[in-house]
């Protein structure tokens, strides 16, 4: 393996199309109008000397070694400033050059160390000797060659000793994170860089990475360069955190890793990172991993390490023998977003045609499930419709129930950027997110709803489009479905969908909302982007369909600057839902129920595939108390900790009697599992990850794993074990099977991902290159279809007992379960979970700033420090869930999307009281009763509610039964359920389902 | 009855408001008009009366000096020490070439009564009158140049902003006087503050700009409140707002004011403070009349350059082309100050000669000791030997010979003065007031302090002689503006206008 250099050319590309011809050195390039003479030198191949320019920013000018003379022109201009200008003959050499050149490195020298921390990583040392200079002629008693270093941070240093005041940190922390923590100091000589007065722990900064990147001295540096030494290798890999998928390039010095460098040509992040993926790896080589696998019979028993043969054994047995007591379907797999496609297919292959049986779900489930039914309702498949450059043409964003500086500061650097250069934003967020006001950013308007009342403003929003004449009639009239739309036309218009009319349930004000509308209708490109805010909602679907049908009545689809963009949570959440780890659907979004789908996988697997949907995650849960469901595979997700109402998980778990985790590290659900069987970490992946964009990008192994075994192969193993052989000589082999058997991944091979780096889905013979942007001529479902979106409140009120609503996020330094970050120095910044109160509602109860508080919700009670805060309005209370410790989950309840089971994370009403006591208080409730039926009546009622009014609603909600549950949960609607409790629509919608049986 | 007494600065820290305080108590009937400074500072504070004759002058008049002039019944002009005869007819004030001055010290600067009264707001109301295009040719035929110190064509410049397409551009007036010696610009806008917003106002028309910004120093605060005044009374009046004059071009105008850095009279780092920034400098191109202030095509030109239009367009282009020499066209308000007997605003033609300007209107030093050297343009102007005194006061012939006009300040030094003190000054004066953004003046001007300290020592003289004179060309070749491109000019000129002031310790006076 060697390094990877990526060339700087010095300044950004021009983006002009017209092209201009200069002479360099007597040499002829053509370049882009206003390309600059150091650009189209470094493109020509002479490399003009340069310490403060490089090309992921605007060109500066400070340093002054760039210059170059200009025939017929005055003086010398540096190179980084000046554009080229056609039939321009510049010199980059010359007498007069050298001697400024020399003149200029003087001045450096004269205040730089000797030799450098980092060797030859430091610049002024490298351009010095390249123009011929290694001393200075200056006496210079004065310099700054004794201050003090900046160790505050974790991850890097600042030595301002080496620091030559070039302003690359400060211009990268403006220009390409947006977050303007850094400064200047003082003038002339005394400039000095800053944090702002504080040191770095104690500033603004947000530890992205970007300074040390653009640093060309050894000022600012990341430690492990200095303790574990100078790379010498490197491989390009992608992040496992969150959904943006930023291509970094791993440096190893042996087996080591130095550092994580973001790829300049990285088609997600362009360059960029932030604190989680550039700093906090360290999780991968912590002692806290398992690297061996590990039984026990019971769960109350020690573990055992025992050898792979054993476990699998051990595992397939205690599989097999319940679908031999209780029927093929009592068992099941859950796949992980954080896995690579190719490990999440192949669990779900395991389970069709291993378990034979299609109880296969994902965590994506309890994320984004809602923008999978959503978006395919109205476009016809789930997926964002841009690449996130897309944002940088924006000009009004919508940005619905999600905070992407902190949970995708990538893609919300690209944000700030385009709202820097004028794009208009509109945040819809119960809470003062910080792109409400953040330097550089306004947000134009901030919709601060209600929790619970997403769909309530996004039909007041369409409601004052269509009434106040600002639609695209051309769009709906060429793109869309006529009968559709004028369905949803004439509900959308009714007066109860009036900003005026759904005031008092969203409190928002009715004329900033009409505002809000009018200023997205108005302009060119507005896209929106949301993120689980929309999703973790009772209507979550209905939002998502809400969402659609905006983009569409404003024609914001299938063009630059546009469009409806989920943010994905995980980094592999839109590959795991691609891969076909739903119950009702195979690879490639397709219906389990559809013959030819399941002949495709039927002749290239050799097995007869069940053709009914199977369990849902919740459903799983509700089966195992139901005695039904009893063992279950559950690849790197940590259900016990992340799903809500944790009594409830906690209770099915204890009633399964064989649980297989798959994980780095012991978790909270291990804690019921029979059979450990340790993971590897994205270091040590061989595979693909797909984003947001539904970019695919490849995940090379940086180190061997420590388990002796690929994840695949484990799983692999099993499926044999079970009976049914299954093994891959590599990834490449399994994507292989992927593009052969589904549509969208056809044009797919890690050999043409190799080739062009990274590739959005469809890709295929119609789109060999793949597809930056969907929806462009026609939506993937043909014409689009516009979606009747009622609001129907949530079950989940607030009341006397608990009368506030709490609603959960995530920070920037944690990740979801915290399972890598809290392994990680990230917990100098979050290392607890903090409740979140509005000063009024602190008073009211007696509740200090960061005391003690017991906060507790119809089905729990746990244990946190309370903060007060303005960010949350009166009345809503707002946590984190990275920490077991304080088990937020153990507050949130079942209830959950109408259409997806997709639970209602974000509305939990809570009672917060001063607490004598620290952490680990968690009360878990008793579950008792016939849950699953009660989860049936609910989510039937629910269905129903969705549908009102609309022709036939009995059908529609017998429609989507029929696709979305299990045989059993329908012949238990059938037969258990008392009729009383069910409505009037849902009752004859079990009519229709008799008469299609 | 009327009795002027100057509201000016430099006349109120000699003692002009106690004058005029005490007048008001002592003097029945008489009504008070607080005017600009004439200029001759000197003879300040200098009060008029006005009498069939004509204004006659007093000064400078102390407290002291009132119960004496009451006495020689100076409100009918009566015979007094202190009297200077008709103001007009003061010599030093009557060869001058006031045109940018004609009504400072005259009017009452916050009359717009006045101020029309003596030929305001005809410029603007003919600039109404004509096309864009038109007001741009008769600025650019008038050979207006930029009176900040760079000389660029007033005209060339408001056609480049005048031609860019934006939705918003800006006219910015550069009022950060910070060269040391020169006060003009606070003088004007103490004395005449309609003229600046009429010449802004012009260029407003004349570019199709609709917000202009007064970049103002803190230093200045006397300054900042006579021209908010005079902003708001010209709003009231309806001359700025959504209709100039009535016309269809709206012009606001709004005052930033500086927190104290020499760098931000630099037109960019003004941009950048304006902005609410650090006073940095930018990297041109772009060129500010392409992108300006927060990135829109903008007017920047200085007070005088401004404060000049008005005239120009009143009275015709011709009229101010008669005046000057060569390329240099119109007049120069020049400034004398330091060690000069009678120090002040010179307004003439450009073509006077520096011995006219120090030995005749300056009547020499103050001290009485032979003139050693002047420094012309501001700190990081030329030091000048007597020898060379007969060079025009233009700006080509300035560049010629090795110094330049700057913003028109001249300080005169008597013998005593120590060139390699006064070269080590430019230094330390570019190490203070560097922005710090490029390396040559960041780095070097405290090495130019350090090496010339070394010269004045006496260590290795030669050697650092050389040294200073590479740094000299890497700061004048190398900066990335005028700030560290032109303070190697002071030292330079001192080396070889003074070279035995630097021929180290053992040979020093």
């Amino acid at each position: 393996m060697t390094m990877i250099h990526e060339h700087d050319f010095g300044t950004p590309a021009s983006t002009k199309a017209e092209q201009v011809t200069i002479e360099i050195d007597g040499q002829s390039i053509t370049v882009p109008a206003e390309t600059s003479i150091m650009r189209a030198a470094s493109i020509a191949g002479i490399d003009i000397p340069k310490l403060c320019s490089t090309d992921r920013l605007k060109a500066f000018g400070s340093c002054r070694l760039c210059i170059i003379q200009v025939d017929g022109r005055n003086g010398t201009p540096s190179s980084c400033t000046t554009p080229v200008a056609d039939g321009m003959k510049v010199s980059t050499q010359s007498e007069k050059l050298d001697r400024l050149r020399k003149g200029v490195m003087e001045l450096y020298l004269s205040d730089h160390p000797a030799e450098c921390a980092t060797g030859d990583e430091c610049e002024v040392h490298g351009v010095a000797k390249k123009i011929g200079i290694t001393q200075s002629r200056y006496a210079a008693p004065s310099t700054h060659l004794d201050l003090a270093k900046d160790e505050s941070n974790p991850y890097f240093t600042f030595d301002s000793t080496e620091c030559i005041v070039c302003n690359r940190c400060v211009r990268a922390c403006d220009e390409v994170k947006g977050t303007f923590a850094l400064t200047i100091e003082n003038r002339g000589f005394e400039a000095r860089v800053s944090s702002s007065g504080t040191s770095f722990i104690e500033s603004e900064c947000v530890s992205c990475g970007a300074c040390v990147q653009a640093c060309p001295t050894g000022a600012l540096t990341e430690k492990t360069l200095l303790t574990i030494g100078a790379p010498t290798s490197s491989v390009i890999t992608t992040c496992a955190y969150c959904g943006v998928g930023c291509s970094f390039k791993a440096e190893m010095r042996g087996d080591k890793l130095v550092r994580m460098v973001p790829l300049k040509d990285g088609g997600a992040n362009e360059g960029h990172s932030c604190v989680k993926g550039r700093f906090a790896y360290g999780y991968a080589t912590h002692s806290d991993r398992i690297t061996k696998p590990m039984i026990r019979k019971a769960i109350t028993d020690p573990w055992k390490e025992v050898s792979w043969e054993e476990a699998i054994s051990y595992a397939a047995k205690g599989l097999k023998k319940i679908q031999a007591e209780s029927g093929r379907n009592a068992i099941g797999g859950i796949t992980s977003s954080r896995c690579t496609n190719e490990e999440v297919f192949v669990v779900q292959k395991m389970v069709r045609a291993a378990f034979a049986n299609n109880n296969v779900d994902t965590c994506a489930r309890v994320c984004h499930s809602p923008t999978g039914y959503g978006l395919g309702q109205t476009f016809g498949t789930s997926a964002g419709t841009q690449d996130f450059e897309s944002v940088e043409h924006s000009d009004v964003i919508m940005l619905i129930g999600a905070n992407p500086t902190s949970a995708h500061p990538v893609f919300a650097s690209r944000m700030k950027k385009a709202i820097r250069k004028g794009a208009k934003l509109i945040v819809i967020d119960p809470r003062v997110i910080a792109l409400v006001r953040t330097p550089g950013v306004v947000a134009t308007h901030h919709l601060q709803l209600m929790p619970g009342t997403n769909v309530a403003v996004i039909n007041a929003l369409a409601h004052t489009i269509v009434t106040e004449g600002l639609m695209d009639d051309d769009f709906v009239a060429s793109r869309c479905e006529e009968k559709a739309f004028k369905d949803w036309h004439s509900f959308i218009s009714l007066p109860e969908n009036s900003p005026e009319a759904l005031e008092e349930s969203s409190r928002v004000p009715a004329q900033e909302v009409r505002k809000a509308a009018r200023l997205f209708a108005s302009v060119p490109n507005a896209s929106i982007y949301y993120g689980l805010g929309v999703t973790e909602h009772s209507q979550g679907s209905t939002m998502v369909m809400g969402i659609a049908n905006l983009a569409m009545v404003t024609g914001n689809i299938g063009r630059k600057g546009v469009g409806v963009n989920p943010l994905r949570g995980q980094n592999n959440v839109q590959g795991s839902c691609d891969m076909g780890s739903f119950p009702h659907e195979l690879p490639g979004y397709r219906h389990i129920s559809n013959p030819d789908t399941r002949k495709i996988f039927d002749d290239k697997w050799g097995v007869t595939l069940d053709s009914e949907p199977g369990m849902r995650i919740p459903n799983m849960f509700d089966a195992a108390l139901a005695g039904e469901y009893r063992g279950l595979y559950v690849q790197g997700e940590d259900i016990a900790q992340s799903d809500p109402n944790t009594s409830h998980v906690h209770a099915a778990l204890r009633a399964m009697d064989m649980v297989i985790v798959q994980d780095l590290f012991l978790n909270e659900t291990s804690k019921f599992a029979h059979v450990f069987l340790p993971g590897t970490s994205f270091l040590e992946k061989d595979g693909t990850f797909t984003n947001a964009e539904r970019r695919i990008n490849r995940v090379r192994p940086v180190m061997k794993s420590p388990t002796g075994k690929s994840e695949f192969e484990v799983t692999c193993d099993l499926s044999t074990a079970m009976g049914y052989p299954m093994s891959y000589e590599n990834g490449a082999e399994i994507m292989d099977e992927i593009a052969a058997t589904t549509p969208t991944f056809a044009g797919v091979s890690f050999a043409k991902l190799d080739e062009v780096g990274s590739l959005q889905w469809p890709c295929n013979d119609a789109n060999p290159e793949g597809t930056p942007m969907m929806h462009v001529d026609t939506f993937m479902r043909g014409l689009g279809q516009f979606m009747r979106t009622p609001y129907v409140a949530t079950d989940e009120k607030a009341n006397r007992k608990f009368p506030l609503l709490l609603t959960t996020g995530r920070v920037l330094s944690q990740y979801n379960v915290g399972a890598q970050t809290r392994r990680t120095a990230n917990n100098i910044w979050h290392v607890e979970d903090i409740l979140d109160l509005h000063e009024s509602d602190a008073q009211l109860r007696g509740i200090a700033d960061g005391s003690w508080v017991k906060l507790s919700s119809r089905v729990g009670e746990t244990i946190m420090r309370a903060r007060i805060t303005d960010e949350v309005p009166a009345g809503v209370v707002y946590t984190t869930f990275h920490f077991p410790e304080s088990g937020a989950n153990v507050i949130t309840t079942d209830f959950s999307d109408w259409a997806t089971n997709c639970p209602e994370y974000k509305v939990t009403a809570v009672e917060v009281a001063p607490s004598a006591k620290g952490p680990g208080a968690m009360v878990e409730t008793h579950i008792e009763g016939d849950i699953q039926l009660n989860s049936i009546i609910r989510m039937a009622n629910q269905i129903a509610a969705n549908f009102p009014a609309s022709d036939a609603p009995e059908i529609k909600v017998a429609h989507h039964i029929v696709q979305f549950w299990t045989p059993v949960m329908i012949e238990r609607l059938h037969n258990d359920v008392d009729k009383s409790l069910l409505s009037p629509i849902v009752i004859k919608a079990i009519d229709v389902l008799l008469v299609a049986k | 009855m009327k009795i002027y007494v100057p509201c000016d600065s430099a006349a109120i820290s000699v003692g002009a408001d106690d004058v005029a305080s005490a007048l008001t108590l002592k003097v029945s009937g008489a009504t008070i008009i607080r005017n600009g400074s004439r200029g001759a500072l000197w003879l300040e504070p200098m009060i008029e009366v006005e009498t069939a004759q004509g204004r006659v002058a007093y000064g400078p008049v102390s407290v002291d000096d009132i119960e004496s002039l009451i006495a020689a019944d100076f409100t009918n002009g009566g015979a007094h020490a202190l009297s200077l005869g008709i103001t007009d007819e003061i010599q030093w004030l009557a060869s001058q070439d006031r045109i940018t001055f004609k009504r400072v010290g005259v009017i009452d600067p916050l009359s717009i009564a006045d101020y029309e009264a003596h030929g305001g707001l005809v410029g603007l109301r003919r600039a109404i009158s004509l096309t864009s295009s038109a007001v741009i040719e008769e600025v650019t035929e008038s050979g207006l140049r930029g009176r900040g110190g760079a000389g660029f064509p007033a005209g060339i410049k408001w056609k480049t902003v005048a031609g860019a397409v934006s939705d918003q551009k800006y006219i910015c007036a550069n009022a950060d006087e910070g060269d040391s010696g020169t006060f003009a610009d606070r003088m004007l806008i103490e004395g005449d503050p309609f003229t600046l917003i009429e010449g802004m106002t012009i260029a407003a028309v004349a570019v199709g700009a609709t917000l202009g910004y007064v970049y103002l120093r803190s230093e200045y605060p006397y300054a900042i409140k006579t021209l908010q005044k005079a902003i708001d009374i010209a709003h009231a009046f309806g001359w700025l707002g959504s209709s100039v004059l009535g016309s269809k071009h709206a012009f606001e105008l709004k005052i930033r004011v500086g927190a104290g850095s020499y760098v931000c009279g630099e037109e960019t780092a003004m941009l950048e403070s304006i902005e609410g920034k650090r006073g940095v400098v930018r990297a041109k191109p772009p060129l500010p009349a392409l992108e300006g202030l927060f990135g829109k095509p903008t007017v920047i030109n200085n007070v005088l350059t401004l404060s000049s239009v008005p005239a120009v367009l009143a009275d015709g282009a011709s009229a101010y082309k008669a005046l000057g020499v060569a390329r240099s066209l119109g007049t120069q308000v020049f400034q004398l100050a330091g060690n000069i007997k009678r120090g002040g605003i010179v307004e003439k033609a450009f073509g006077i000669s520096v011995d006219e300007m120090v030995n005749g209107y300056g009547s020499g030093t103050l001290s009485g000791a032979p003139i050693r050297s002047v420094q012309i343009g501001g700190p990081l102007g030329a030091y000048f030997s007597t020898k060379q005194f007969d060079t025009s006061l233009d700006y080509e012939s300035m560049l010629a010979a090795g110094g330049m006009l700057g913003h028109g300040g001249i300080v005169v030094f008597d013998e005593s003065v120590d060139l390699a003190v006064q070269a080590r000054f430019a230094m330390s004066f570019c190490a203070l007031e560097s922005c710090g953004k490029c390396t040559p003046c960041r780095i070097g001007s405290t090495r130019g302090v350090e090496t010339i300290d070394l010269i004045i020592q006496g260590v290795k003289v030669d050697e650092n002689k050389k040294l200073l004179l590479d740094l000299c060309e890497v700061m004048t070749d190398g900066s990335l503006c005028a700030m560290g491109g032109l303070t190697p000019m002071p030292v330079k000129s001192a080396m070889l206008n003074f070279p035995e002031d630097f021929a180290g310790e053992v040979s020093r006076r």
